[in-house]
């Protein structure tokens, strides 16, 4: 595990900045800025025609770092743990897991919160719980 | 033009989630950490994160859904679903299981992408194949749970 620094107000910042993202795709385009369910078209079959909208907002994402880049001069990079074999399987949980429960922390937990909606407070608490009880178990316990 | 927006709005996301520190899995996984509270490891950003997009959104979406219809036209997709199933226990369950395990949600997996070199691209391979399995387990005639009538 790798120490990191308590950062309240550049986590605000960022988390206003995502919502702020998130109310602009609504006005835009009347969608939820849930990146599970906007990933998942991505992959055929598609059933409509948004699909260049859905590679575009995906694609600002993804260049996000480099534009810090670009601005500042450094990109942070991300702290990767763990083999090849455990992060192909996070991320087949991860990938089936928002999809089957309609939604990830963004769709459910920032979009859903924020329209008081009871099904998104109750993924939200699972996934809260299951992964905070993972991070214990093989932390704490393993 | 409309694609063009959708790319500015995802750039948005991307920064949001750069600047808040999400885009470390550390970060994410020192959150979920709450074992380290006694020893001072854990690092409570993420719920900072999370009251700023919920604080933002929830006047946001008042404001913007008060608009007959989007900027670029249609109507408002807003979710309609309200039944607690077995899917909205399960899926968020398997998927916390993936995030405590890597620390990268769907957001932060794309960012990775561009600075996390060959584990990110794994993890995002996976992830697309993990969400196509659902879409497609999903979308089969005969369910494996119980469907609200």
């Amino acid at each position: 595990m790798t120490a990191t620094d308590f950062t309240p107000v550049a986590s605000l910042i960022g988390g206003a900045l995502i919502g702020a993202s998130a109310v602009m795709l609504m006005v835009a385009k009347g969608r939820i800025a849930g990146v599970s369910g906007i990933a998942v078209r991505l992959l055929p079959p598609y059933a409509d025609k948004e699909l260049a909208g859905r590679l575009a907002f995906i694609l600002g994402i993804i260049v996000a770092p480099l534009v810090v880049l670009l601005a500042t001069g450094t990109a942070p990079v991300p702290t990767i743990e763990g083999s090849t074999a455990l992060l192909a399987l996070a991320g087949l949980l991860v990938g089936f897991g928002s999809v089957w429960g309609n939604g990830c922390t963004s769709g459910h937990g920032v979009c859903g919160l924020s329209r008081l909606s009871v099904r998104s407070l109750v993924a939200t608490l699972t996934f809260m719980a299951t992964a905070m009880a993972n991070v214990f178990l093989t932390r704490h316990l393993l | 033009m409309s694609i063009l927006v959708q790319f500015a709005i995802g750039l948005v996301f991307g920064l949001g989630l750069v600047i808040a520190g999400m885009s470390d899995p550390a970060k994410v996984l020192n959150f979920l950490d709450l074992g380290a509270i006694p020893t001072g490891g854990w690092d409570p950003s993420l719920a900072f994160v999370l009251g700023g997009a919920i604080t933002v959104t929830f006047f946001g979406f008042k404001f913007v859904l008060r608009r007959a219809q989007p900027i670029f036209g249609g109507s408002f997709h807003l979710p309609t679903a309200t039944d607690i199933d077995a899917r909205i226990i399960a899926g968020p369950a398997i998927f916390g299981i993936g995030w405590g395990l890597a620390g990268f949600c769907p957001g932060p997996a794309f960012t990775a992408l561009t600075t996390g070199g060959t584990p990110a691209l794994i993890f995002v391979v996976a992830m697309l194949l993990g969400m196509g399995s659902a879409r497609w387990l999903a979308s089969r005639p005969v369910r494996l749970t119980p469907q609200a009538t």
